[in-house]
């Protein structure tokens, strides 16, 4: 049984960070919060995070940048808005989450082979080159980087899928591809 | 002393006020230059110009040097303006004839560390108050009498309290309250916190009080509708509403109600907040005061068809206290103060949309089950669920309509204390399990904490967290017909689901929904969330920018019942220190019609914002209320003739403190 | 009323949820109203390419919005349910911070799109058939009779929050609204804007199960024999993992899943393949019950 020392000391928060993503749009009231606990009731999810929403955004306020942007919390927000429409400070807690992404890609703090991150990046890079998602070829663009295994599970999903006729194989792109905004400097690749 | 240079002698008085202003300002150099002013006989700097000391070396001047004029360059003429013009006064000097210069707020303590600069500042400011010096005027304060009646609006705890305690000290009190009783929302209380009294044991004394007391006239079932004139004269309209019931005559024996051709009660009972049914005849509650029933016209067959028998009238016998043909009846009083005790508003649960209050049968408000647990509600003081089973399992939610961006912004103060009150009660009276869910554990009163280390050793569960939401979602067996709460227990650190059988949700306390209009009734503020606006949140609590207008109770911001209490008591003294006073003094800055020059073309009627001005219709011209205006200046601004003036800022003061304050002045 | 609108499918609707295009488009001409498609759309980037890069997904979506106005029309139908937030929030985003407008205006005018992005606004077909068609123009128009059990409304997260011009906050009640109008018996039930996890099941696939698993269990307790949606993830989540469910929950729930616009088509006498009926992967026994073409003739009011 491994006996862990858990003690936080100040010297490890980043005072500053939680200024700069309260500069964010979306994450105006950030330092409203009062801790009440009401985002994580309502997140459908919250119950498979290692950090409840609530206690992200108190990481955030503290400034424990490395626990708050390697949290698998952040990946597994579905983006379902229950927790900023029930906000009592009216927080945009999805904003934040995205934010908080962004920002874990940026400093490459991202659990590895996670396949969430894994199938942004790949969405990413499909559609700013494409400018549609092909969503069979991003489903296995996204496993193979990240666990093949979830190919083999999807395999009677394909059949159905294929059977009924809402499969398509065809490598979707627009034609003014040039009107799509460039790939700009933060997007890093996720792999 | 006129106005003319010659006779106008000057004193000019430089405060140091210890470092306040000495330590940026060169007081001496100052003075020194003060001294060659035209018109400075003395000019002196002293270390604290407020003391005795200070003001001994003011009348010492007046005294010895002649003195006609103070200038004293000093701190805010807030702080002691007042002080300045008693000590003038006490000098033999005409009060009016001092000015105050702000060298503090105005210059040492916003340019510290720019010694030169500040004190070249204080030479401007003081070169500017002694040019506008020699055009002030003695002027004389007005009086206007107090009359010594009062009028409380709202008969709740507060209303009642201020009521007793002005009747007491032998003031003529009108109660005016909107509902047939008085009592407001304590008379719907069973126990109290911390104490646990018996809220109508405590209550119905000062009602019977209240009713037997020769000072107060009471009217229920009234409105004021309509308020005229001014601190110490208000003429007040007041809307006496139909009962259909003489209140002379009925001797509440309630027989009306027993033989009415309802035997049935059908109509939803407004004190047990619906959940109790009521004839149309009826009384509010056994301890009601006045104890007279009242006819609901919304409900009786006589009044929505005209065709029944009436057996209430025959109930009635010789007494002949039923009166169908019953009318509003105005009523115009003249009273010299206003307490207003107007009370709240619980919030609706139904702003709360995901607490499933109207959607799911069990989730009641607390206010609700106050009545419930009231022995002389409309359950006998059973606990129990719309089916009239008892509930095992109840789950009380802490902050419904406060600290909410969606509904209310503050804390309501009194919630968590009553649902600590509510958790005991129903523990009490059901044995069930209970759980409190709070955001922060708010107790800040006497035995308020104590009170809560009780519950917590009663073994009620206490969890922090905000429910998220009140669903009828069953995973299992054990949740399936139950109420589920889904929240985060932020303490142990687990997401829970908890199945009840019942929810009590702890509303919080706004205003009444016609706030605004009442307090335009009465010309008073409110501040942003609604609540009347006191004239300063920490020094004066329960007095208003309208002088004669005091405010007591909720109606001011959510408070409990000892604070409530208190501050009432506070209303009615401050009233009775201005009845007792006969009269108070009506500062002079007030504006003036110069009725030569008026052209009577009205400008400034609809303009002042305290309808001080009207049209004197013989002359057609214009006169101000001197006690009514509040110096504001818009009017004078304003006026296309220059006839309306104001004293204390008229045009050639003004002029000449502008000609002082500039640079080729120096 | 208006005469037409132009539509911004998106890519599910292209694939996974084509039964969704194909009953949309059925159900609007049965009501004549004209749809088109907007040319040359590109993907609005729903969730996933916010995560990477906000002002580009942002400007990404404006590239739509300025399409449409280029089109010549104001107002835009975008019925999958990602679709609509991203656009939705673009238009909204775009007018109140300056750092994303600055960004969306330069990459328009790089690509010499006109800055549309706040003036034209995003519409769901659940509220247009609500507000600009009604309930009573659908009552008239019904021509079948529902041959099925009581359904349940599932309005899924992303098209009723955080705007709420396609429903009230709390207690959604419109697409019941236009179903009873059709004559469609609704249940009503708790769940019905919990979260279906979205790709979640992809990634991380027993999360994204359970989360649909409740909901169909929730849905069956309560009476319902079938689900109707309006977002096309939730269609396929409910719809595609069914069996999987049944072995290893060991709960029997074989429930169809409905597009909305499937369900009033049928009621208002659209042909079972034109509403892509029979690409549903669950609750195929039903369907059949329910909606064959035998019945189509019988159903007839």
């Amino acid at each position: 049984m491994q006996i862990e020392r858990k003690m936080k000391q100040q010297r490890e928060a980043h005072p500053g960070w939680a200024s700069e993503i309260a500069q964010l749009p979306g994450c105006e009231k950030l330092f409203s919060c009062i801790q009440c606990g009401t985002c994580s009731g309502t997140c459908p999810l919250s119950i498979y995070m290692d950090y409840t929403p609530r206690r992200i955004i108190n990481l955030v306020r503290e400034g424990f940048q490395e626990e708050a942007l390697a949290s698998q919390t952040i990946w597994l927000c579905a983006s379902c808005y229950s927790c900023a429409a029930r906000c009592p400070q009216k927080i945009q807690l999805t904003d934040v989450m995205y934010s908080l992404k962004r920002e874990a890609i940026k400093k490459k703090l991202f659990p590895k082979r996670f396949p969430i991150p894994v199938l942004a990046s790949e969405f990413h890079k499909m559609v700013a080159k494409r400018g549609r998602s092909s969503e069979m070829w991003l489903v296995m663009r996204m496993a193979l980087k990240s666990n093949p295994m979830i190919l083999l599970t999807m395999m009677g999903t394909g059949w159905q899928l294929f059977r009924t006729g809402r499969m398509s194989l065809r490598m979707e792109k627009i034609d003014r591809v040039h009107e799509l905004p460039h790939k700009s400097v933060g997007a890093t690749e996720v792999h | 002393m006129s106005n003319q240079n010659g006779s106008v002698r000057i004193g000019v008085y430089i405060c140091h006020c210890g470092t306040n202003i000495a330590g940026t300002v060169d007081v001496k150099s100052v003075a020194e230059r003060a001294a060659r002013l035209p018109g400075v006989v003395v000019s002196r700097e002293y270390k604290y110009m407020c003391s005795d000391p200070g003001q001994e070396l003011i009348r010492s001047d007046v005294q010895e040097h002649k003195i006609n004029r103070v200038v004293v360059a000093s701190c805010s003429p807030l702080l002691h303006e007042h002080t300045f013009r008693k000590a003038a006064e006490k000098s033999g000097l005409n009060p009016y004839l001092t000015h105050m210069v702000n060298i503090r707020e105005h210059d040492s303590w916003v340019h510290v560390g720019q010694k030169e600069e500040a004190t070249r500042k204080a030479d401007d400011l003081i070169r500017a108050a002694v040019r506008r010096i020699r055009y002030h005027k003695p002027l004389e304060k007005g009086y206007v009498k107090i009359q010594a009646d009062v009028l409380v609006v709202g008969g709740g705890i507060a209303g009642i309290h201020a009521a007793l305690t002005l009747a007491n000290a032998g003031k003529h009190v009108y109660l005016v309250e909107r509902d047939p009783t008085i009592g407001g929302h304590m008379a719907k209380f069973d126990k109290t916190f911390p104490t646990l009294d018996c809220a109508a044991c405590i209550l119905t004394p000062k009602m019977t009080a209240v009713k037997a007391h020769p000072n107060i006239t009471l009217w229920t079932l009234s409105e004021v509708t309509a308020v005229e004139g001014y601190v110490g004269n208000y003429e007040v309209t007041v809307t006496r509403h139909p009962r259909y019931i003489n209140e002379e005559l009925c001797a509440g024996c309630m027989q009306c109600v027993e033989a009415c051709v309802y035997k049935q009660a059908r109509f939803d009972d407004e004190f047990n907040e619906g959940l109790g049914k009521r004839k149309p005849v009826y009384i509010p509650f056994p301890q009601a005061i006045p104890q007279v029933v009242l006819i609901d016209p919304e409900a009786c067959i006589e009044f929505k068809k005209g065709t029944c028998k009436k057996t209430c009238v025959e109930a009635c016998g010789d007494r002949h206290a039923i009166d169908f043909q019953q009318k509003d009846e105005v009523k115009k009083i003249k009273v010299g103060t206003v307490v207003l005790s107007t009370g709240f508003q619980a919030v609706d649960p139904k702003k709360v949309p995901y607490y499933g209050y109207g959607t799911y049968p069990n989730v009641y408000s607390s206010m609700e089950v106050e009545r419930l647990i009231n022995a002389s509600g409309p359950t006998g003081g059973e606990v129990v669920l719309r089916d009239g089973s008892h509930p095992k399992s109840v789950g009380i939610i802490h902050c419904v309509g406060s600290r909410d961006e969606y509904t209310n912004k503050w804390c309501s103060r009194v919630c968590c204390m009553y649902s600590l009150k509510l958790a005991h009660l129903i523990k009490e009276h059901t044995g069930a399990e209970i759980f409190n869910f709070y955001i922060d554990m708010r107790t800040p009163g006497k035995g308020f904490e104590e009170f809560y280390q009780r519950l917590l050793q009663e073994g009620v569960h206490f969890i922090r967290g905000k429910v998220a939401e009140v669903t009828d979602w069953a995973l299992d067996k054990s949740e399936e017909g139950k109420l589920v709460l889904r929240v985060e227990d932020t303490l142990s650190a687990f997401v829970r689901r908890i199945p009840v059988d019942m929810v009590v949700l702890s509303v919080g306390l706004e205003p009444h929904a016609d706030a605004q209009e009442v307090r335009r009734l009465f010309n008073i503020s409110c501040g942003g969330e609604g609540f009347f606006t006191e004239r300063h949140p920490k020094l004066a609590p329960v007095s208003t920018f309208t002088d004669g207008v005091f405010l007591a109770g909720c109606c001011q911001g959510p408070k409990d019942i000892p604070d409530t209490v208190a501050q009432a008591g506070a209303a009615a003294s401050e009233a009775l220190a201005l009845i007792d006073a006969g009269q108070i003094e009506i500062e002079p800055n007030t504006a003036y019609v110069v009725e030569e020059a008026c052209s009577g073309c009205q400008t400034c009627i609809g303009l002042c914002p305290y309808h001080a001005i009207t049209r004197l219709e013989d002359k057609k011209k214009a006169t101000v209320n001197p006690v009514l205006c509040k110096g504001c200046g818009t009017c004078v601004a304003a006026c296309p003739s220059g006839s309306l003036r104001q004293n204390l800022f008229e045009d050639e003061q003004i002029f000449e403190e502008i000609e002082g304050v500039l640079d080729y002045a120096r | 009323m208006a005469e037409g609108y132009v539509y911004f499918p998106g890519c599910s609707l292209k694939s996974t949820g084509v039964a969704y295009e194909e009953s949309l488009l059925t159900l609007f001409r049965l009501l004549d109203v004209k749809l088109q498609e907007l040319d040359d759309w590109n993907c609005c980037g729903a969730t996933s390419y916010m995560a990477i890069d906000e002002d580009s997904a942002f400007a990404l979506s404006a590239r739509n919005l300025a399409l449409v106005h280029k089109s010549g029309n104001s107002q835009v139908l975008a019925p999958c349910a990602a679709c609509y937030l991203v656009l939705r929030k673009t238009q909204d985003y775009v007018q109140r911070y300056p750092s994303i407008r600055a960004h969306v205006s330069s990459t328009l005018k790089a690509a010499n799109l006109p800055m549309a992005a706040d003036s034209v606004h995003t519409r769901h077909p659940l509220e247009v058939l609500y507000n600009d068609i009604g309930v009573n123009r659908i009552r008239s128009k019904v021509s079948r009779k529902w041959q099925g059990g009581p359904v349940v409304c599932y309005y899924g997260c992303q098209a009723v929050r955080p705007y709420y011009e396609v429903d009230k906050p709390v207690n959604q009640s419109r697409m019941e609204e236009l179903l009873d109008a059709a004559g469609i018996p609704t249940v009503n039930f708790a769940l019905k804007t919990k979260c279906c996890g979205g790709s979640l099941t992809g990634t991380i696939h027993s999360v994204g199960l359970r989360l649909n698993y409740i909901i169909l269990k929730e849905a069956a307790r309560k009476g319902a024999k079938a689900i109707v949606t309006l977002c096309p993830l939730c269609q396929f989540n409910l719809d595609a993992y069914q069996s999987e469910i049944r072995r290893r929950m060991k709960e029997n729930l074989d429930m169809p899943i409905f597009y909305f616009t499937q369900v009033l088509g049928w009621a208002l006498g659209g042909g079972t393949r034109e509403l892509g009926l029979h690409r549903a992967i669950s609750g195929t026994t039903l369907v059949k019950q329910w909606f064959s073409a035998a019945k189509e003739v019988a159903a007839h009011v």
